[in-house]
């Protein structure tokens, strides 16, 4: 069977235990999590967190079985890329001499709709949301100027069918 | 009221109706046992002689009876020393809850004496674990671990209490959990899905039931056995299914797996629909998938969602509870009788009993004692009516094999993990279960040695076990791999035993050992009649192996006689 990128969405209760029970479902499997994102949900109080691997389907099904058996995990699911909405962010933080020394970062800036976050005597700050591509190419040309700190997220996605936790809570709470 | 978080703990336990529990004390746990003392006229405290023998007890208790086992350690090494056991559980599904002390929440992370990150050590071989650091937590957690413990496929919880919430007071209220909104424990039963099952059943040529564990945790023997007979299918168990029907039963046609029997493992792939009822395609019972039951339609019914095609594709997947399941499909099932089907069976067993099972419970080649007759000789004085808890090896493949068993929950033995020392613990635990009822271990040279210890459990309690181990003088299961697959490369596996008996003896356990056949049949019923605990040892012939085999990767049609 062909690997392919999953993002898994995984809701939960906030649990301080949990990412560790998560992580060691992939672990257990030798299986690389590329990237892993855990913020608050649509819902109070239940946490969700968005796991991109490359496997193949056979593999996330198994391991979606595994993480949905957890008893703090309310659901998952998982989704193509084609599936999904999704973006990452990034930063990067450049000298400040450049931004007026070379007038062509200005103009990186621009094209890639990038935003200064802060602008500061030493360094300046730029933030780009987009696909990891976009980011890449942002990181490619910047990089001749020399980058001070690049750090990118997780994926965050959401999905284009609909994911129905918030009805499945509410039958549960009747 | 205000009571100490460690009294919390006792009065749980006594709200969970739990009269017995397996531990060792230590320093973290001191406030609970200092609670065990004062509440001992209702909560019965088992002092093991090493904590993993504390967990192997519990499930043995649970195994033999269905309740949960419960196991009790102190912080660090003997949190460590329980993991063999719960490791053990989560693969065999068996309810059980363990509670560690644990340092103070003030030293948490600071590298204490005694200290160790069980939660972080327990995770991936608990259902579900838990920290209590505050001592209100513990009615409601304690509550959950019980609830999350036995529902849905069981499993053992691990709960770790820090020491300053075992001192602190709290105003003690208890509610049994009944639900958790993230935990759905029993699926809704797809009535659509039975009658999809039942068309297939009804209109197969060729059908086959192999039963699991699953059937005795929901307690469906009778429903199984209403099915089996009902529709006149021949049904085979996997090693923890093993007892859940009568082994007598005529349709019971034995067990499927590496070393189960000829005929269920060949003609796993000449069967037109498999019904798996509560059993894992463990590998072990499928030999390579590739070429597993590839002709059959496969209906799977399972309680646990993460079991549907994980190993085998299914036509029909009942998720369900299986007592639930069979009491809607046994009206739909037609009555029939498929006996020229049943005959191939019948027909392989032939096979394999001229080949293999004869010489087995007979041996007629001037070799010494067989582990197959040996069983065989329990089975005429137990008549069928003991509790056989078995270790790991070849010891536990003849008695699984061969064993006799008229009811449930008589079949206790270590099947996933395989863990060597399972059974002298395990068996005492399951007979403070079900003290009516005879309880035998039978252990290899090797397993004895690996939680010896525990026969000062047995001293002290006076619990009657009846121990047999089955001396061949190897480590005999790897030593039957390296005959086969290593050129008789005997690494490592040749035992230098001490006297066994006189080590029963150092615990005044009376013993005997048996070296001669003839000595066999009255040295059994001995050991049946006694009152108290009874230590034999059977000197086995040393190198004899297990057959039929489905060697490592091979297909089921390919199992070796010899």
């Amino acid at each position: 069977m062909e690997e392919k990128t999953f993002t898994i969405s995984v809701y939960s209760e906030n649990n301080v235990g949990l990412l560790n029970r998560i992580s060691g479902i992939f672990l257990k499997r030798h299986i690389n999590i590329l990237s892993l994102n855990v913020s608050e949900s649509e819902i109070e109080n239940v946490s969700r967190f968005i796991i991109v691997v490359e496997t193949t389907e056979k593999w996330v099904k198994n391991i979606v079985g595994q993480i949905e058996k957890q008893i703090e995990v309310i659901k998952a699911f998982y989704h193509t890329d084609e599936e999904t909405i999704y973006l990452e962010n990034a930063l990067f933080k450049i000298a400040s001499s450049l931004l007026f020394d070379e007038k062509q970062i200005q103009n990186i800036i621009k094209e890639s709709q990038a935003t200064i976050v802060t602008v500061s005597r030493d360094f300046f700050v730029i933030s780009k949301s987009g696909r990891r591509s976009e980011i890449e190419e942002l990181y490619e040309k910047f990089k001749p100027y020399g980058i001070m700190q690049f750090v990118r997220s997780g994926r965050i996605s959401v999905s284009k069918e609909k994911m129905e936790i918030s009805s499945l809570l509410l039958n549960e709470l009747k | 009221m205000k009571i100490s978080g460690a009294e919390a703990v006792i009065r749980c336990l006594l709200a969970e109706g739990v009269d017995l529990v397996y531990g060792y004390p230590g320093g973290a746990i001191m406030p609970v046992y200092d609670e065990l003392y004062k509440f001992q006229d209702q909560l019965h405290h088992v002092l093991v002689r090493h904590e993993q023998g504390a967990a192997h007890a519990a499930q043995g208790f649970a195994r033999a009876t269905g309740k949960v086992g419960v196991a009790i350690a102190t912080s660090g090494p003997g949190a460590t020393n329980l993991v063999t056991g719960i490791a053990d559980a989560q693969i065999d599904s068996t309810p059980m809850v363990c509670i560690t002390g644990q340092v103070g929440k003030h030293l948490l992370g600071s590298d204490a004496f005694q200290e160790t990150d069980i939660i972080g050590i327990s995770t991936p071989v608990t259902k579900w674990n838990y920290q209590i650091t505050e001592a209100h937590e513990i009615p409601e957690i304690l509550a959950k671990a019980f609830y999350i413990a036995r529902s849905g496929r069981p499993g053992p919880v691990l709960i770790d209490i820090t020491k300053n919430a075992q001192f602190d007071e709290m105003d003690f209220s208890y509610e049994k959990c009944t639900g958790i909104r993230s935990y759905h424990p029993k699926p809704v039963l797809d009535l659509k899905k039975v009658q999809e099952a039942a068309d297939l059943i009804n209109n197969a040529k060729k059908p086959f039931i192999v039963f699991g564990q699953g059937i005795i945790l929901s307690e469906a023997e009778e429903q199984l056995k209403r099915l089996v007979e009902k529709s006149g299918i021949p049904a085979a168990w996997t090693i923890l299914g093993l007892s859940a029907l009568p082994t007598d039963h005529p349709l019971n046609v034995g067990m499927v797996g590496m070393h189960g029997n000829y005929g269920p493992n060949l003609l796993t792939n000449e069967c037109d629909v498999l019904i798996a009822l509560g059993m894992r395609f463990d590998d072990r019972v499928t030999g390579n998938l590739a070429t597993y039951a590839k002709q059959a339609k496969v209906i799977h019914i399972e309680i646990d969602p993460a079991e549907i095609d994980k190993n085998v594709k299914t036509e029909v997947a009942v998720l369900a509870d299986l007592k639930e399941a069979l009491t809607a499909l046994i009206p739909l099932i037609d009555k029939k009788s498929h006996d020229s089907w049943h005959n191939e069976f019948k027909e392989k067993y032939k096979i394999e009993l001229d080949a293999v099972i004869d010489e087995e419970l007979v041996p007629t080649n001037g070799k010494g004692i067989s582990m197959g007759e040996t069983i065989e000789m329990i089975n005429k004085h137990s008549k069928g009516d003991a509790i056989m808890v078995s270790d790991v090896g070849q010891h536990q493949m003849f008695a699984c094999r061969y064993a006799k068993f008229n009811s449930t929950k008589s079949n206790v033995t270590s099947g996933g993990l395989g863990t060597m020392g399972f059974a002298l613990p395990a068996a005492i635990g399951a007979k403070m279960g079900k003290p009516d009822r005879e309880v035998v271990a039978i252990i290899g040279d090797g397993g004895f040695q690996m939680n010896i210890q525990e026969l000062g459990t047995i001293h002290q309690t006076k619990v009657p076990v009846k121990i047999v181990v089955l001396n061949n003088e190897f480590l005999g299961m790897v030593r039957q791999w390296q005959e086969l697959f290593f050129d008789y490369r005997y690494a490592s596996t040749v035992m230098v035993n001490p006297n066994f008996c006189a080590i029963a003896e150092g615990y005044y356990i009376k013993s005997r050992k048996v070296t001669k056949r003839e000595e066999l049949d009255e040295a059994v019923a001995e050991m049946l009649a006694s009152k108290d605990s009874y230590f034999l040892e059977v000197m086995v012939e040393k190198e004899n192996n297990v057959f039929p085999m489905i060697p490592t990767g091979a297909s089921v049609s390919d199992m070796r006689l010899s």
